[in-house]
């Protein structure tokens, strides 16, 4: 089910600009990796390209290669869609689709795709996934209604459960805490301790004790300046980052003296 | 419990040069009994055969607009004179357009009333000569070439917004939209005339027929049904598309499935205001769909009456018996305005109870 | 579909054939548009074009069709800037009532209350025009050249019917002014609320207020919803065919029997009965029609653009 993904020479652009520039970094199957630094640096850009989400936002393409178990993403011929069916998402904000009860949003990889799904399967895979997303117990007796009817929390773990509902290899978190309050994000924090043990995490956060708490290794993103492209400054487990860094600006950013 | 008594002296320095609140209304009643009392006086002497309302009641606010303004510069000073003068300028200028929409209403009801009975809904005007008769081949008529042009525009309408959305970029987009806004000001006869020109091509000169009403209509609504949807489109959050896009669904299926239904109720709010828009229309359809006293089912044969075609024609071609025409002008009215209303009505109980909550 | 052969060498992503078909589909309804305006221009043209060369002496007044179709134009222009001058004061005033005057909650209801004035179909308003305000109108008219026959727009003699051109241009105003109302109403409610705010702390009355952070915001926007109203004005056809009583005349009074027709209203009259080169002549007259509409409405569609890019909407 794991997947290692290995990321060489990686660039971004949106068009002309150059977002990312030259990311070297490989990612083992079952740990949690948080991706660190200030705002623009290019983290949530990076993460997108591990799944070619960035190719929505029009003018957007990479170069470089992106391996997972050996396969390249962006190898001539292969397709996105199959692409992100592996490796899943979840957003800055709890985006169930409004118009889908709390099971549709479950299954909506499925249905969506025009799968045909037999109804004990489906209700299989509901009750399985919303229990690897700890909601089983808060939402089984309203699974028929609006998904947008929970509270932010549950939401996002309703849009976890989602995930992990197409079976991907890899989970991609783009800050999915910041638009939560404390106790919500301990649910969710909790819930990627758990996930880890089957899939790989790749988590980004503004949140420095976040990342130290959720994260076996941490990479940290800078930019020299605006217009400039961000960079991969360090790349280590998450103790040795945040106890005794090798690069200067890692330390400063970590210990909060700049950034 | 005792009465509290108001500790604070009686006169606050802010409320110093400042009118009572209800002055306003004292002046306005003051101001109309006396216009009242002087158009009396003037129909008792014989200057006036009647007594003159739209006199009184015009001059009775002007005389009130001028007394505020200049109780207002005695007391408030020149500032809160000019603000209360352009108050009610405003407010009248909101009753005044008020006034054409009450007076359309209450005479199309009061005229139109007469003929609305079961032989209007039932018969059309074949062989009736004078009074009787009906426009069931007019209603027929008119939700047939609706139908068609809903037919035609909606498709269209609709992919092209999804192509501006979701699809569109550089300049045919571009094009596009500024061509959909030149569209949505070809006037309507230009239009008929189009549709006209187009059958000509294929069929000869003369050709009357209620397909060609239709195509003319569809020149009308595309522009409003791509206009609508666009904005409709726009309104569901691009994370919606996102989230679908990361659980590995195709861009075609994720519109279909996810940002269709998502907007669905205000398409279809849009759909119903554009239909609602052209049904009224005449003058293409008094060009390329003709006019007759028959019932016709078929739209690719033979001129075809229309609603608002009907209401015309009886208006200027009266015959023997004028009344009975102009009766029958007015009654097709009322079905129209009756139509346009419902339409209207059921877009906005569409758009209100389908409207999914996003947020 | 798009044919295989025409896909790039550099094989960029996968395309699915869901995705390709339906890609394809939208484009194709997209360019149709451009196609059937494209069309609306040639047929016009094409069906236009023998009025446009025929021997001046054919058309309908003998005098070529320039001859014919300028009286036209005139009458079409000049009651559309009537009827606009009469619209565009009672618009803003109505639109700021219901932005900035009328109470909160009854905003949204008077706002639709106005706009089904836009709903009435236009034949409507032209049995109103004829059968209420023609007739109730004309005392007015009478006082009007009575007392200021001086004034070359109300020269007599007085029309006893009503049926005079600024009948038509009062119902043509009561068309347009939902359109303008609703377009300028919108503006006023984008005012940026700090502006309002900031006069309002200085001390400005409400009036002041609007004066100095509503109108100068809105101004683009009431001069391009204006143009909108006019190009509707000038292309109404049936509610001018059903009042006015026309003449082939060239002149500016108001208030008289005789008035210069609309190219509208002209088509919807004689289109049923005409035949072979008077309808070519009224064909012409249409595209002329379309032209004049097209101009306005591009001016009015590039002032809203040229806004759009300055407040940073999108």
């Amino acid at each position: 089910m794991s997947k290692r993904i290995e990321v060489n020479d990686l660039n971004v652009y949106y068009g002309k600009f150059k977002a990312v520039e030259d990311v070297q970094l490989s990612i083992e199957p079952r740990t949690v990796t948080a991706f660190i630094g200030p705002s623009g640096c290019g983290k949530s850009t990076f993460l997108r390209t591990l799944n070619r989400m960035h190719e929505v936002i029009p003018g957007a393409y990479v170069d470089g290669e992106v391996l997972i178990d050996g396969d390249n993403l962006y190898a001539p011929g292969v397709d996105p869609v199959l692409v992100r069916r592996q490796v899943g998402m979840v957003f800055q904000r709890p985006n169930p689709f409004p118009t889908m009860s709390i099971r549709d949003n479950v299954l909506a990889g499925v249905k969506l795709n025009n799968r045909r799904i037999s109804k004990s399967d489906a209700d299989d895979l509901t009750e399985k996934s919303l229990q690897g997303a700890n909601l089983w117990n808060e939402v089984k007796d309203r699974l028929d209604l609006p998904g947008s009817g929970l509270s932010g929390g549950q939401q996002q773990r309703l849009c976890i459960a989602r995930a992990i509902a197409v079976q991907p290899d890899v989970l991609l978190m783009d800050e999915p805490c910041s638009a939560l309050d404390p106790i919500s994000t301990l649910a969710i924090e909790d819930l990627i301790e758990e996930l880890k043990q089957q899939y790989t995490i790749v988590i980004v956060t503004h949140n420095m004790q976040q990342a130290s708490r959720v994260s076996d290794r941490t990479a940290f993103f800078n930019i020299a300046g605006t217009g400039k492209p961000g960079k991969l400054i360090e790349y280590d487990d998450t103790t040795t980052m945040f106890s005794r860094p090798s690069v200067q600006a890692t330390e400063d950013y970590v210990s909060g003296r700049f950034g | 419990m005792v009465a509290t008594t108001d500790t604070r002296p009686m006169t606050n320095s802010l409320t110093a040069g400042k009118l009572p609140k209800n002055t306003t209304v004292l002046v306005l009643a003051a101001s109309l009994l006396i216009l009242t009392i002087l158009f009396v006086i003037l129909q008792l002497a014989g200057a006036t055969d009647g007594f003159n309302y739209v006199g009184a009641i015009v001059l009775g606010v002007i005389l009130f607009t001028v007394a505020m303004y200049a109780i207002s510069l005695a007391v408030e000073g020149p500032r809160k004179a000019t603000d209360r003068l352009a108050s009610i300028l405003v407010t009248a200028a909101f009753v005044l357009a008020l006034i054409p929409l009450i007076s359309l209403v209450f005479t199309v009801v009061t005229f139109g009333s007469a003929r609305f009975d079961i032989e209007f809904f039932t018969y059309s005007l074949r062989n009736i000569v004078g009074a009787g008769g009906g426009a069931i081949h007019a209603i027929v008529g008119t939700v047939e070439v609706t139908l068609a042009a809903t037919a035609l525009s909606v498709p269209i309408g609709m992919a092209t917004a999804i192509y501006l959305v979701e699809y569109g970029r550089g300049r045919l987009a571009q094009a596009i939209t500024f061509f959909v806004d030149v569209m949505t000001g070809i006037p309507s006869i230009v239009a008929g005339l189009f549709a006209y020109a187009l059958f000509v091509l294929f069929f000869g000169p003369g050709i009357r027929m209620g397909f060609g009403g239709a195509v003319a209509l569809s020149v009308l609504m595309i522009p409003i049904v791509v206009r609508s949807t666009e904005e409709m489109l726009k309104l569901v959050p691009n994370e919606l598309r996102e989230a679908a896009y990361a659980l590995g669904v195709p861009k075609w299926l994720t519109i279909v499935k996810v940002v269709l239904p998502t907007s669905i109720a205000g398409i279809l709010t849009g759909v119903m205001l554009a239909v609602a828009r052209v049904i009224g229309e005449t003058a293409p359809l008094l060009i390329v769909a003709g006019f007759t006293s028959n019932l016709n089912y078929d739209l690719f044969s033979d001129r075809m009456m229309t609603l608002p075609v009907f209401v015309y024609n009886q208006y200027v071609a009266q015959g023997q018996d004028a009344q009975a025409y102009i009766d029958r002008a007015w009654t097709g009215a009322l079905v129209l305005i009756l139509i346009v209303m419902l339409l209207n009505l059921i877009a906005r109980i569409v758009a209100r109870a389908f409207a999914p909550k996003i947020r | 579909m798009i044919a295989v052969g025409t896909t790039p060498p550099v094989i960029k992503a996968k395309q699915r054939p869901g995705d390709r078909i339906f890609s394809a589909g939208t484009l194709l309804a997209g360019s149709l548009i451009l196609a059937i305006l494209a069309a609306v221009a040639v047929f016009l043209i094409v069906q236009a074009l023998p009025a446009l060369v025929a021997d001046p002496a054919d058309i309908s007044g003998g005098e070529g069709f320039l001859a014919y179709v300028a009286p036209l134009a005139f009458g079409t222009v000049w009651g559309a800037i009537i009827a606009l001058a009469i619209a565009v004061p009672l618009s803003i005033a109505v639109a700021l009532f219901i932005s900035h005057f009328a109470p909160r909650r009854l905003a949204s209801a008077l706002g639709y209350v106005i706009d089904l004035l836009a709903a009435v179909p236009s034949v409507v308003y032209g049995l109103w025009g004829i059968g209420v305000l023609a007739p109730a109108i004309v005392p007015v008219y009478v006082w009007l050249t009575e007392n200021m026959g001086w004034f070359p727009l109300f020269a007599p003699p007085v029309s006893g019917t009503g049926r005079t051109i600024l009948t038509v241009a009062i119902v043509l105003a009561v068309m347009i002014l939902p359109i303008i109302t609703a377009l300028s109403r919108e503006i006023f409610l984008q005012t940026p609320v700090l502006h309002e705010e900031a006069a309002l702390a200085l001390g400005a009355t409400r009036w002041e207020m609007i004066r100095t952070a509503v109108l100068p915001f809105g101004r683009p926007g009431i001069i391009s919803a204006s143009m909108l109203g006019l190009g509707r004005a000038l292309g109404e056809t049936m509610a001018v065919a059903i009042i006015l009583s026309p003449a082939a005349v060239v002149k500016f009074a108001l208030l008289q029997q005789q008035n210069p027709n609309t190219i509208a209203a002209n088509i919807a009259l004689s289109f049923p009965e005409s035949y072979g080169l008077g309808t070519d002549t009224l064909i012409a007259s249409g595209l002329v029609l379309f032209v004049i509409t097209l101009v306005v409405n591009s001016i009015a569609r590039y002032i809203i653009n040229r806004r759009k890019a300055f407040s940073g909407a999108n």
